[in-house]
């Protein structure tokens, strides 16, 4: 078969398929382009997160950052104990409820997860695209609050203690090989105790230009949030049914 | 009834049997999490002793889970074979580490599994080593049969993985024929779908039973969907080879899969009537995995390594074609790093083969976990040592869909090769008939007549 052939075939799926071989083993190309796919994926996932810097940009926006922790201490503990990642420290909370206003429609959480250069490639344009579709919609934000090493489902105690109707978050998603700088967006209708995974809304591999784009992921997210308030809900119940709306093909 | 030791000048004292097994488990990051690990080595080291020194009868006598709450703990005391049992039913758990690495027939080994119980097997593997999960796995075959024979002496099968991140039928036809052109796909062709959606589904397997047929390929072919969906499309009429379902070791898990017994043996019952096999009618495939019970909180305080050993007595009330345990996809909250996850390997392949079980293992990892594919390999060959029955083919052992990694079908290639191992004999005699193995267990050279790559050019749309 020919090379043109093998070539039109290797278009037709992003799996490593027509990859040659020295013997039985892979061809050494092939070998070292895996491991530099692994590699970044790894180095996304370690590298800590400039939270400090990161706050410097959302201020010099215009906007308000509020720094807030989960109790984890380190990347090892992060990925050990999930369960840690998804609560505020006692600190944390408190400063959060200083920030208590029944004005704020829509709590704006920022994490790293597990890509912090997920986080620094896209998270500003992001957040940028998020704030202009949701003013559109007329629903107020209040502050934005950083959090390093949180789980989705920090969306309930920071939007509880902002006493937001929905939380929003902004979370760098686990990378793969052939993408390490993916973020998801997570909705979550009256955040508080008792809310699982089900009922949240998820907008996920926002990075342009190979995934969705930063205006694409703000449009969507500011429907879903405009359905939720209508509807009382998020999650399974919250079909993502915009008219008109296609997702574009990856 | 609770469970002491005492040693060397330090006692502990053991609530109950799940306290105990879950303090004598090797250390993995689920029975951290879930708060059930020994909080030191030697509280570990200190438990096994006192594990050794339960008899194995003591299993039969206090349910770990109990009955009236859960239909996998009814199910493994009503399945349990006194008879079967007859030869180790005096023995401590330690005396039957000792036994069972005396015991060098395969068959005596085998007659054994009715007798066992899960929270007997996952028992006594946390007081072996990994040599010890190796040595006995590999005295023991589980042959299986649908379209061909799995599990003989000396074979090693792959299941061929040509997932797609949306389904597209080119792209998943053109891994297929990637990695029969290597050799891969006698244990299943399999895909997981993007979407469980109906028609989707029977679009992919009218797509694989095509190639099937067409090219007379002595194998079987899977879309991995729930066990509801291949009801449905049963129902209608589709080209359903084997009825996939992930499975756990506990109702409630299985719950969270919306899954129970009555639903499997429905789906079990329709699927051989569908007649499709030719050399066996071994028609289930189920998936599983340390952490899964705990993940839905489901667990009961019983740790990830005997809840797993349980979920094969939810699969052998079905006499699988496969079960595989995709013992790294989880992450690494359940196990952290590569030596947990070859631990785990190991132990899945040893207890499910040794409850009588066709065993494969998903040698693989996610990219948070702290392992790379050096680890893949070691655990891979330690598989292949230990007469794993099969292990996945991917492209290039990344799975562009799933996003984690696993074995290549080139690394089903190393191993034939290190080990002498052959595919199924049906398979390998068409392999050979088709111009991609040469007669001798590897592939041929270059140049040769492959009846496939007319497939593979009329899908590039192009000429050869």
């Amino acid at each position: 078969m020919s090379a043109e052939a093998w070539e039109a075939l290797r278009r037709s799926t992003q799996a490593r398929i027509a990859l040659g071989r020295a013997g039985h083993a892979l061809p050494t190309d092939a070998v070292l382009d895996f491991q530099l796919a692994h590699a970044r994926a790894r180095d996304a996932i370690h590298r800590s997160w400039d939270i400090a810097s990161f706050a410097s940009s959302v201020a010099a926006r215009g906007w308000v950052p509020v720094i807030a922790s989960t109790p984890v201490t380190s990347r090892v503990e992060y990925l050990k104990r999930p369960d840690l990642g998804r609560r505020l420290t006692d600190d944390s909370e408190q400063r959060l409820r200083s920030c208590h206003d029944p004005a704020i429609d829509v709590a704006l959480i920022v994490t790293n997860g597990l890509s912090s250069t997920a986080m620094d490639r896209h998270g500003l344009p992001l957040l940028d695209a998020i704030v202009a579709a949701l003013a559109a919609e007329g629903l107020g934000c209040g502050p934005i609050c950083l959090v390093g090493n949180g789980r989705v489902a920090l969306s309930d105690p920071v939007g509880a203690a902002l006493g937001a109707r929905i939380a929003v978050m902004v979370v760098g998603e686990r990378p793969g090989l052939s993408a390490d700088d993916s973020l998801g967006i997570y909705l979550t209708y009256a955040p508080g105790p008792g809310n699982t995974d089900a009922e949240r809304n998820c907008i996920s591999n926002v990075r342009p230009p190979a995934g969705l784009s930063y205006a694409a992921a703000a449009r969507k997210l500011a429907y879903l949030a405009r359905q939720a308030l209508i509807l009382k809900l998020s999650g399974v119940g919250l079909k993502d049914d915009e008219p008109g709306f296609a997702l574009p093909k990856p | 009834m609770s469970y002491r030791v005492s040693l060397q000048g330090r006692s502990l004292v053991f609530r109950d049997l799940k306290t105990l097994l879950a303090r004598a488990s090797p250390l993995r990051a689920a029975d951290e999490l879930a708060g059930i690990a020994a909080e030191s080595a030697e509280e570990r080291a200190l438990a096994q002793w006192a594990l050794a020194e339960v008899p194995l009868r003591r299993f039969l006598e206090e349910p770990l889970i109990p009955p009236e709450q859960d239909e996998v703990t009814r199910l493994i005391l009503d399945r349990h074979d006194a008879a079967a049992f007859a030869p180790v039913s005096g023995l401590t758990v330690g005396e039957f580490r000792d036994w069972l690495l005396r015991e060098t027939d395969g068959e005596r080994l085998a007659g054994l599994a009715r007798g066992l119980t899960p929270e007997m097997v996952a028992a006594v593997s946390k007081l072996m080593r990994n040599q010890d999960l190796i040595a006995v796995a590999r005295r023991i075959r589980v042959v299986s049969r649908f379209r061909n024979t799995l599990g003989l002496p000396g074979r090693l099968s792959t299941r061929l993985q040509p997932n797609h991140p949306t389904d597209d039928p080119r792209g998943i036809a053109a891994a297929v024929l990637d990695g029969l052109l290597l050799g891969s796909g006698d244990a299943v062709i399999g895909i997981n779908p993007a979407t469980d959606n109906l028609d989707n589904v029977h679009a992919l397997l009218s797509l694989l039973d095509e190639l099937i047929q067409r090219h007379a390929i002595p194998t079987q072919s899977c879309v991995l969907c729930h066990v509801t969906t291949s009801l449905e499309l049963m129902r209608r009429g589709s080209p359903v080879d084997l009825v996939f379902q992930s499975i756990a070791g506990t109702e409630a898990a299985n719950r969270s899969f919306g899954v129970d017994l009555a639903m499997l043996r429905e789906a079990h019952d329709m699927a051989r009537e569908l007649r499709r096999g030719t050399v066996g009618e071994q028609v289930m495939y189920f998936e599983t995995g340390q952490g899964s019970a705990l993940s839905a909180n489901a667990h009961h305080g019983v740790d990830a390594q005997t809840c797993e050993t349980r979920a094969y007595a939810v699969a052998r009330e079905f006499a699988p074609l496969l079960v595989n345990t995709v013992v790294g996809f989880i992450g690494p909250e359940y196990l952290y790093d590569g030596k947990q996850i070859t631990r785990a390997g190991l132990e899945d392949h040893f207890c499910g083969k040794l409850l009588g079980l066709p065993m494969g293992v998903d040698v693989c990892y996610t990219n948070h976990a702290e392992a790379d594919q050096n680890d893949m390999d070691d655990l891979l060959t330690l598989l292949g040592v230990a007469g794993c029955n099969y292990v996945m083919g991917i492209p290039g052992a990344d799975d562009v869909m799933l996003a984690y990694q696993s074995t290549s079908f080139h690394d089903a290639l190393y191993l034939r090769e290190v080990l002498g191992l052959r595919p199924a004999p049906e398979f390998e005699d068409w392999l050979n008939r088709m111009g991609i193995f040469n007669g001798r267990n590897a592939l041929a050279g270059e140049g040769r007549n492959v009846p496939l790559l007319a497939d593979l050019t009329g899908l590039a749309g192009g000429s050869a």
